[in-house]
């Protein structure tokens, strides 16, 4: 029956011949709708393309039948073909004076075509032409075809034309002419700025298109620059009263909703006008309010009106009855079942929370719905809101979600953002540094090789300096217990390389150091790593040099190494190595065995990743070395400035007041004060071919020179760019182990160590503090005036727990266990919790704050505490602060409790 | 702004297809391609939003037909979901009850229809009377020129004889 019809309708449309749809016209789009495959779909698209490539080109086409020709090029590229054989017909097409042929030129040309395509100034003529004409079909035919196809420097070939087409006696033309200006102030403002006025005048056009044409431009217009618009608000109200109020013809009536789309585009220029402008949201209030009570939130019109009210709202300047009617709107959208709905609502809630972060709180329900939900977008889209609203308080669990969520997607695109926004959230929220290694991990496993690098810098420098207190027993225990979970996850089958690149570093510099793994056994995991990624060269980098540095430690502490037989044939692999890196690291580890005891422990100490390196800018280590041969009879040198003979007259200047105006200076040099980079580069060879057997001179000659050294200024010598302090560069470890073995000395070590808290710790003091202060705001924000210290949260959370959202909970109220199991399908918090090995935060925390735990119900002690905790603290979240938020959220929150308790969602919501 | 408008049929073949901001043919083909694997498998209980690569793709089944528009991250859904409607409504009322044969034998009608409600991306007539008077006065000029040229055919044909 179906194909009957199909067939009916087809003899239908070939006897009708509608628009000379020939017969092999339909006979081709009718094989195509058959093929069964692409294949052959392609198949017979190429095929037609040849025949057309064939008879468009015959001589004397007639007309008709090229522009039936062009109807199937059109079609031809609509299924991603190419066709632009036929442009220059299509081009042609639109000189003819037949407006039907015309018409289609121009349609064909607009989908061929775009603006840079190099035909265009073909066509600007015609378009100059029939902008003129009397037909008024045929000017907006012309006018379509200049929004599309008219690029900057065309754009004043047509423009005076145009300006005067706005007052064209159709309404049909004047509005196109609005469309082709505002599609002008897209590609260049500049070209129609002196039109603003005309653009108003058009505002007050007699028929309605013409004005809702005027208002697409203007919101454009308003995006880029509000103040100009500032006087038009009243105006814009007014309009928008009457179409409120059905003023405007009938005809533009959609679904018994008065003139809806000028609607939303108004609300949304108003939105523009009102951001943080008091008197003019005040002169919105009446008419939103009406749209409020007007609006039929049965249809779905109604409803994308109302969206758009709660959008103003919540950009303007705010209104609390009106702002509570959003609410209400909200409210209603995420209760809908209806999937677009809760989709708005969602939306809608994220704008809300910005205003009044309470609001959340009645929907912790809904929105734990959407989270839930099969609905991919909704799910999305919960996320972003989500994101939005994270707290200190919630980090783990939404941070939880948002892992669990990029653990089952594959779109590359998505898996970026969300795992660039965990990592984010991570950052600035981790209640812990054992928390933030473990979701770092995850975000490595899953998003693996789109994760930057520069997050695996951060993650290898949070472990190597850990707390960055004195507290050096709590930094080893994150440290084993780092390696011992990346031990584990080694197990995995694989694993991305960034990963794998932070566990050798972390391995090669911690394998060994709490002493509950022997070398051997570290080494040989090390080796399996390279295992599994036999091309990676950067991988075996860092696993070289992992390898030379638990070598160099087991030989300090005066054992001998026995290397295991894959390490053995994996180290004779590299001496042959492509990538000289490679080489260098291997033959250094070579020369590092070869060493004796105190000089490897000089080199390459334990635990010294981040001591600073003291580098000798002025090489001067090396002056004895130039006198020799200074006095051998060598070459002074001289700087590339003077070598080039220019600049000549300064340098001597400066050097020598001998200065002679001569580009050759044939004297010598007192003494070789300052090398130029040249001459660094020439030692610097030398250097790290043998640097072992230098290491004794230079070691002497720095002792025994007493100047300052400085830092800056090292790396263009020596082509390293990492191991200055103040490079912004994350600190590359592989890095500062090659430049320990290099340059620091003897006399460094004990230099260094006292320096080396100072320069790359006050960095990370800031973010410190900034947090701090950041979750006391979000704490206030939260619970009143009162908050401000971390235990506040948790007690809240627990009264609201007991009490069920009765009373705003008393922020001194002790903290005890939470009254009832969680229910286990929605938020599983016994899973979530980090699973901390060997260290029980609470034992940490009697440990770290002893004092604390008597006067933990004292909340202005707390607060000291706190706010002590911030001001000492030398870097990231402080690890008093975050072990007791710490404690107390396993505690109340986040211990395994509760049954269908809807309190518990309070996690998501603070 | 709508960047595009995608016209799909449950198989996943291109109905039609307009795009307003510049894309090269080959983004053509890999944005239908990852769109319709991304929105023909959406089941009908879901919303009609899908977010795709920053933008926004709204979609609306009709019978065998996905109407699809990519529109800002910061549109109003809603509203382009009704733009939708409204051009199916204003196809409707042109060729009567409109289904997918007739946008696929007609599709330069389908075209020119589209492009007096969506110009360079926003909707330009939201009156579906004066886009029918608009595409009617087209036609009757085209129905004209049929007839002129039918009349002239005549008397050719007449002249021949």
């Amino acid at each position: 029956m179906e194909q009957l019809k199909t067939i009916g309708r087809e003899l239908a449309m070939g006897s009708q011949g509608v628009w000379g749809s020939s017969k092999e016209f339909l006979e081709l789009v009718k094989t195509i709708g058959e093929a069964k495959s692409k294949a052959e779909e392609e198949r017979i698209v190429l095929a037609e393309i040849e025949s057309l490539k064939r008879r468009i080109q015959e001589p004397d086409v007639p007309r008709k039948k090229m522009k039936e020709y062009i109807m199937r090029l059109v079609y031809v590229e609509m299924l991603g073909h190419d066709a632009s054989f036929g442009y220059i017909h299509a081009v042609k097409m639109t000189h003819d004076d037949n407006l039907l042929l015309k018409r289609s030129g121009y349609l064909a040309v607009t989908l061929f075509l775009n603006e840079d395509h190099d035909l265009i100034i073909l066509i600007i003529n015609t378009i100059q032409k029939d902008l003129k004409s009397d037909n008024y079909l045929v000017c907006c035919a012309a006018l379509t075809a200049v929004c599309r196809l008219i690029n900057e420097e065309t754009i004043p070939a047509v423009l005076p034309q145009i300006v005067e087409l706005l007052n064209h006696q159709k309404e049909l033309v004047r509005k196109k002419a609005v469309m082709a200006l505002h599609r002008f102030f897209q590609r260049s403002p500049s070209t129609v700025s002196h039109l603003f006025p005309a653009f108003q005048e058009r505002l007050c056009d007699r028929d309605p298109s013409v004005m809702s044409a005027v208002l697409c431009a203007l919101y454009d217009m308003i995006l880029v620059n509000v103040k100009p618009f500032k006087h038009l608000v009243a105006s814009l109200v007014s309009i928008l009263k009457q179409a409120v109020e059905h003023r405007l013809p009938k005809s533009y009536d959609y679904h018994r909703t008065p003139a809806p789309f000028v609607q939303i585009k108004l609300l949304k220029i108003l939105a523009l006008l009102g951001t943080g402008d008091k008197a003019a949201s005040e002169n919105m209030f009446n008419v939103l309010g009406d749209i409020l009570k007007r609006s039929d939130s049965t249809s779905n019109i109604g409803n994308a009106i109302l969206y758009e009210c709660v959008r103003t709202l919540t950009s303007i300047y705010t209104n609390p009855r009106l702002l509570q009617n959003a609410a209400e709107i909200t409210a209603k959208f995420l209760k809908s079942d209806n999937h677009n709905l809760k989709y708005m609502g969602i939306d809608a809630l994220g704008r809300l929370i910005k205003i009044t972060p309470e609001c959340a709180e009645n929907h912790q329900l809904a929105v734990i719905d959407c989270l839930e939900d099969p609905d991919d977008t909704l799910k999305r889209k919960t996320l972003d809101l989500l994101y939005k609203m994270t707290k200190a308080n919630n980090v783990e669990v939404i941070v939880e979600r948002m892992v669990e969520y990029i653990r089952n997607i594959s779109d590359n695109h998505y898996k970026t953002e969300i795992s660039s926004r965990v990592i984010e959230l991570a950052e600035r929220y981790a209640p812990s540094n054992q928390w933030f290694i473990q979701t770092m991990n995850q975000v490595f496993e899953i998003a693996g090789d789109l994760v930057p690098q520069k997050v695996a810098h951060d993650l290898m420098r949070l472990i190597a300096e850990g707390a960055g207190e004195e507290d050096e027993d709590a930094d080893s225990h994150l440290r084993s217990s780092a390696v011992q979970a990346y031990l584990q996850i080694l197990k995995e089958p694989k694993l991305p390389s960034i990963l794998l690149q932070v566990i050798s570093w972390v391995l090669g510099e911690y394998g060994i150091a709490d002493g509950s793994h022997s070398a051997e056994f570290i080494i040989g995991k090390l080796c399996d790593i390279v295992a599994t990624r036999p091309g990676d060269d950067k991988l075996k980098g860092y696993v070289v040099s992992a390898i030379t540095k638990i070598c160099a430690f087991e030989k300090a502490a005066g054992q001998t190494v026995d290397l295991i037989p894959e390490c053995v044939s994996f180290i004779e692999e590299l001496y042959a190595s492509h990538s000289t890196d490679l080489q260098q690291r291997i033959y250094e580890f070579h020369a590092v065995l070869k060493l004796d005891r105190d000089t490897i422990a000089s080199i390459l100490p334990m635990d010294a990743s981040c001591e600073d390196i003291e580098v000798d800018k002025d090489l001067s280590f090396l002056n004895s070395f130039v006198e020799s041969a200074l006095a051998n009879g060598s070459r002074p040198y001289l700087s590339d400035n003077e070598r080039r003979g220019m600049g000549a007259m300064t340098t001597l200047a400066s050097n020598n007041d001998a200065g002679t105006s001569s580009l050759l200076r044939f004297q010598p040099y007192e003494k070789p004060s300052i090398p130029e980079p040249a001459a660094a580069l020439v030692t610097a060879s030398h250097y790290s071919q043998d640097a072992i057997d230098q290491h004794d001179i230079y070691s002497k000659s720095s002792s025994n020179d007493g100047t300052r050294l400085k830092l800056e200024g090292v790396q263009k010598k020596w082509g390293r760019p990492t191991y200055t302090p103040e490079a912004q560069v994350p600190k590359n470890p592989i890095n500062i182990s090659d430049s320990v073995k290099v340059s620091s000395s003897a006399a460094g070590k004990e230099a260094s160590s006292r320096n080396s808290s100072a320069p790359p710790y006050t960095e990370r003091k800031q973010p410190s503090q900034e947090i701090s202060a950041e979750k006391k705001k979000l704490a206030a924000s939260l619970f009143g005036s009162k908050a401000g210290e971390t235990k506040a949260k948790p007690a809240a959370k627990l009264q609201q727990n007991g009490t069920s959202k009765k009373a705003p909970a008393k922020p001194t109220s002790p903290p005890a266990p939470a009254p009832a199991p969680p229910p286990a399908d929605l938020l599983d918090l016994s899973d979530s919790l980090p699973q901390i090995p060997s260290v029980d935060p609470v034992d940490q925390l009697a440990d770290l704050i002893s004092v604390d735990s008597s006067a933990a119900t004292s909340t202005t002690s707390l607060v000291e505490q706190v706010l002590d905790a911030g001001k000492v603290a030398t870097k990231g979240p402080s690890p008093q602060a975050s072990l007791q938020k710490d404690s107390v959220s396993r505690q109340v929150g986040v211990t395994p409790s509760g049954g269908t308790n809807p309190d518990l969602f309070k996690d998501l919501f603070g | 702004q709508i960047r595009f408008v995608l016209l799909i049929s449950r198989q996943g073949k291109v109905r039609l297809t307009k795009w307003y901001s510049p894309y090269t043919q080959k983004e053509r083909l890999k944005a239908i391609r990852e769109l319709s694997a991304l929105i023909l498998p959406r089941g009908p209980k879901l919303c009609n939003f899908v977010e795709w690569k920053g933008l926004k793709v709204v979609y609306k089944r009709y019978a065998s037909l996905y109407f699809c528009i990519c529109v800002d991250s910061e549109d109003n859904e809603l509203d382009g979901l009704e733009v939708i409607h409204h051009y199916v409504q204003v196809l409707d009322r042109y060729f009567g009850n409109v289904c997918e044969l007739d946008l696929i034998f007609n599709f330069h009608k389908a075209y020119f229809i589209l492009d007096e409600i969506l110009i360079a991306g926003e909707l330009q007539e939201s009156s579906k009377k004066s886009v029918s008077r608009v595409i009617s006065a087209q036609d009757t000029l085209v129905e004209n020129a049929k007839e002129q040229a039918s009349s002239l055919s005549n008397m050719i044909a007449q002249a021949t004889k």
